[in-house]
């Protein structure tokens, strides 16, 4: 294929990008964007293999015709068919991993294509080459590694409290010194035994690095890994030649840095404390672990009669109400409440769920009218004219010791203010600390009730008992 | 260098173009946001068949193949399942502009 028609095609499919990520400015043209992008992407992968023949680097030999052509159709058949099923069947409630494993997936290939980019080019390699490899490789490392992490972290099959042990940031000190060292060693060499070494520390880095992290930041990590293998992409870019590369890896780059910044500060915190603030932290369990104290526990009826009462019912979904698969519940309660001429609506805090904008995704799945969903800043100062508050499988954003305790780890959060309502209704399934671990003053509150039990299984209950009311 | 240079030049545009129009991204739309973003830097993928493509040796070529595997899951999952959610946010009462500010 003639050159300057590829190049041509190729800045339409970098223009398909941008507009995939224009059209989410509103949800009305979103899933057209998004079809645009996805439809470049495709184009941008056919279009590939008529790409016009290079002339290698070394100047020596001109490769012809195209290799391994079946052997990579099939690779990316059985791509396609591990990524679909999964994109298919994951539920709206683990999207936080899945989109973490599908980015260390992104930033391990993109790593992976520098290194075999650099064993290609040897030494002939030009220094900017080699300093772009050793970027993409060593934030391809990381972030493969660190999203792996993360997956197991929030699937829970390791735990979710920071993993911090004696002499732990010497170890990552230390570990990144050597990532460092070892990279001036293969600028230096040139040599394939080193880019082995620094792959093998980025590794081991990218582990240590989110280990400490808790798991109420852990959303936060993700949306900077996500940042990291925008920019790997963007760097194999450089080293390949890649117009298209550099201009996709950089719109991710910049859509995670920013959205790192907004959760950071919706989490009230700086991105420096999230991730080595485990290092720092006094713990606190000790403190958790105070004595029984007594709390208002109230029965299914009680909540009913609250609610049936109320002029103004604001539920604040967590996450708890998504693990119980009780936003269809929570929703038909709503609207048997909003047909008994009560204000309903929702208290959505911006990090709500595991990540931003994570507890709309759920909601709208439920069929949760839209104008219902309110967000933080708009519903705070509706809280006293508020009769009650139905706070559902959610603890930590609206913890009052976000602006009362000094320390604590979530102290500064921007919280919804709940303890400015008449009536608060925590629906809970134990006494146990919400994600971050901390204890809620809220629940010994004497205006508050709690409501033992799975989030779906209260949720009905009530239904039924306001019916009968 | 000149070649480095436009290379350098088209990184810097795409930054501002980035940050432009990923601050006007609806704060609702945050999940699908980075699950959309994560599906384009699989596109990461044609470096990867471009590699496995010119591969010389069985080395060069497993790692390039199994680069291909891993961008080819990155961006074909991130966009089915950006689909997926984006599809739950048809048919409502669009106010994107002013979500749920109306009483």
């Amino acid at each position: 294929m003639n050159r300057n028609l590829y190049d041509l095609l190729g800045l339409c499919i970098a223009v398909s990008f941008i507009l995939a990520l224009k059209g989410l400015a509103s949800p009305k043209s979103a899933r057209r964007g998004n079809l645009i992008g996805a439809a470049g992407a495709t184009a941008a992968t056919v279009l590939v293999f008529f790409a016009p023949q290079e002339i290698s680097q070394s100047g020596t030999a001109t490769t012809s015709g195209h290799h391994h052509t079946l052997l990579i159709l099939l690779a990316i058949l059985f791509g396609v068919v591990v990524g679909v099923p999964a994109a298919r069947k994951i539920q709206m409630t683990q999207m936080p991993q899945l989109v973490a494993l599908f980015n260390g997936v992104g930033g391990g290939a993109a790593a992976l294509v520098s290194i075999v980019e650099y064993l290609k080019l040897g030494s002939a390699a030009s220094t900017p080459d080699v300093v772009a490899t050793v970027f993409t490789v060593i934030v391809g490392c990381v972030s493969f590694a660190g999203s792996v992490v993360t997956f197991l972290k929030l699937q829970e099959i390791m735990t979710t409290r920071p993993v911090v042990f004696a002499g732990g940031r010497f170890l990552i000190a230390g570990t990144l010194v050597g990532v460092l060292a070892s990279a001036a060693w293969v600028i230096h060499s040139m040599g394939n035994t080193s880019l082995l070494v620094m792959g093998l520390l980025s590794l081991l880095f990218g582990v240590l690095f989110v280990l400490p992290v808790g798991g109420a930041d852990v959303p936060i990590v993700i949306s900077l890994l996500n940042a990291f293998t925008g920019l790997t992409v963007a760097a194999s870019g450089y080293v390949l030649q890649a117009t298209l590369l550099i201009v996709a890896g950089t719109l991710v780059g910049a859509s995670g840095t920013i959205l790192t910044r907004l959760m950071a500060t919706a989490m009230g915190r700086s991105l420096f404390g999230t991730l080595f603030g485990a290092f720092t932290a006094k713990p606190q369990a000790a403190a958790a672990a105070g004595e029984a104290r007594p709390v208002k526990s109230g029965s299914p009826d009680d909540v009913a009669i609250l609610l049936n009462y109320a002029q103004r019912v604001v539920i604040v979904p967590g996450f708890g109400l998504a693990v119980a698969q009780a936003q269809h519940t929570v929703r038909e309660m709503a609207d048997l409440l909003t047909s008994k001429g009560i204000d309903v609506a929702y208290g959505i805090h911006p990090v709500a769920g595991r990540m931003p904008g994570h507890m709309n995704v759920l909601l709208a799945e439920a069929n949760v009218p839209y104008e219902q969903l309110v967000e933080m800043d708009e519903i705070n100062p509706t809280f006293p004219q508020t009769d009650v508050v139905l706070v559902v499988g959610a603890n930590d954003v609206v913890n009052p010791a976000a602006r009362t305790t000094p320390g604590c780890p979530i102290f500064g959060m921007p919280i919804l203010d709940v303890s400015q309502a008449g009536n608060v209704i925590f629906l809970k399934r134990s006494m146990r600390p919400g994600f971050a671990g901390i204890e809620n003053e809220l629940l010994y509150d004497p205006k508050t009730t709690l409501l033992f039990g799975d989030a779906k299984d209260s949720l009905t209950k009530v239904v039924s008992a306001l019916k009968n009311l | 260098m000149s070649n480095g240079l436009a290379l350098l030049s088209i990184f810097v545009l795409s930054v501002f173009i980035g940050f432009e129009v990923v601050s006007k991204v609806s704060t609702t739309l945050h999940t699908p946001l980075m699950s959309g973003a994560n599906a384009i830097h699989g596109i990461i993928l044609i470096g990867a068949i471009t590699v496995a493509d010119r591969a010389v040796n069985n080395v060069q070529l497993s790692l390039a193949i199994v680069a291909v595997v891993l961008a080819t899951i990155n961006m074909v999952g991130g966009f089915v399942v950006t689909d997926r959610m984006l599809e739950m946010f048809k048919g409502k009462p669009r106010k994107a502009s002013q979500t749920g500010g109306e009483k």
